[in-house]
């Protein structure tokens, strides 16, 4: 859940805010990409986010809150019937499944300077639909076989300690489980470092 | 309410506006065309930021 908004409401009060938030984020699923005020793309970054995590779940439930909130406007197409081409069938139906190999982080905020009349910061809010990099998905890979090797190791070792004393059994995994849980939290701990020092 | 009992002379007016001072913002040389940038902020030249182009926006936002 992002942290609620301290401060003053954009456009002057709660109902103006959510209208403006409303517009901004039906005119990011049409385009793409958008042009707004710092603090614009800020506040639009969490509602625009949870809007695609109820796209990606797809229900009618999902289909209904979003529609309370995007604006049902068609874009370019006149031809569609009934929503057939409406923001929030573009939404569920073109955007929410380019981000199904995505966990979170489905909008990326870049500043671009200030306007000229009121020195405004600029920012452009777009959709990150650049795919997953595969070196993510070969980390989160490693340390998924990391785990389950340490887990089949562990039930084997169980496996050949029954035929012993129960005490000396326990004890064994104890101390196996313990060792093996720490190894496997460096590993991890590096690899996400690795991961952290190839993304900059 | 507490007043000022003397008009502030000119004189000390403007050696306290004296003090008021703008700081050069630091910049930064863009990778791609080496033009000096501020830093965390798209290019101003050519548009570029970490490999992406915002030239369309820059172009459409400061005519
Ligand atoms: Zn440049």
């Amino acid at each position: 859940m992002p942290t609620p908004t301290k401060g003053p409401r954009l456009g002057g009060g709660s109902a103006h805010e959510r209208q403006i938030l409303a517009n901004l984020a039906t005119s990011l699923f049409e385009h793409g990409r958008i042009t707004t005020t710092l603090t614009r793309a800020k506040r639009l970054q969490p509602l625009a986010e949870r809007l695609i995590t109820k796209a990606k779940r797809g229900d009618l439930h999902a289909r209904r809150q979003v529609s309370s909130v995007i604006r049902n406007k068609t874009p370019r197409r006149w031809n569609g019937e009934g929503d057939a081409y409406t923001i929030v069938h573009r939404l569920f139906n073109e955007i929410a499944p380019q981000f199904a190999e995505r966990n979170g982080g489905y909008t990326r905020i870049t500043k671009v300077g200030t306007r000229k009349g009121d020195n405004a910061q600029l920012a452009v809010i777009e959709l990150v639909l650049e795919p997953v990099s595969p070196k993510q998905a070969v980390v989160r890979e490693a340390e998924g076989a990391a785990k389950r090797s340490v887990k089949e190791q562990a039930a084997a070792e169980v496996e050949d300690t029954a035929a012993e004393t129960a005490e000396v059994e326990e004890a064994a995994v104890e101390e196996a489980s313990a060792e093996e849980a720490e190894t496997t939290e460096v590993e991890a701990d590096e690899a996400e470092a690795a991961a952290d020092s190839d993304e900059k | 309410m507490a007043v000022p009992k003397r008009k502030m002379s000119r004189s000390n007016t403007r050696a306290r506006r004296s003090q008021w001072k703008a700081t050069a913002v630091s910049l930064a040389t863009c990778p791609q065309c080496k033009s000096p940038k501020q830093s965390h902020v798209a290019c101003p030249t050519c548009g570029n930021y970490n490999g992406r182009n915002y030239a369309e926006a820059l172009r459409s936002e400061h005519a």
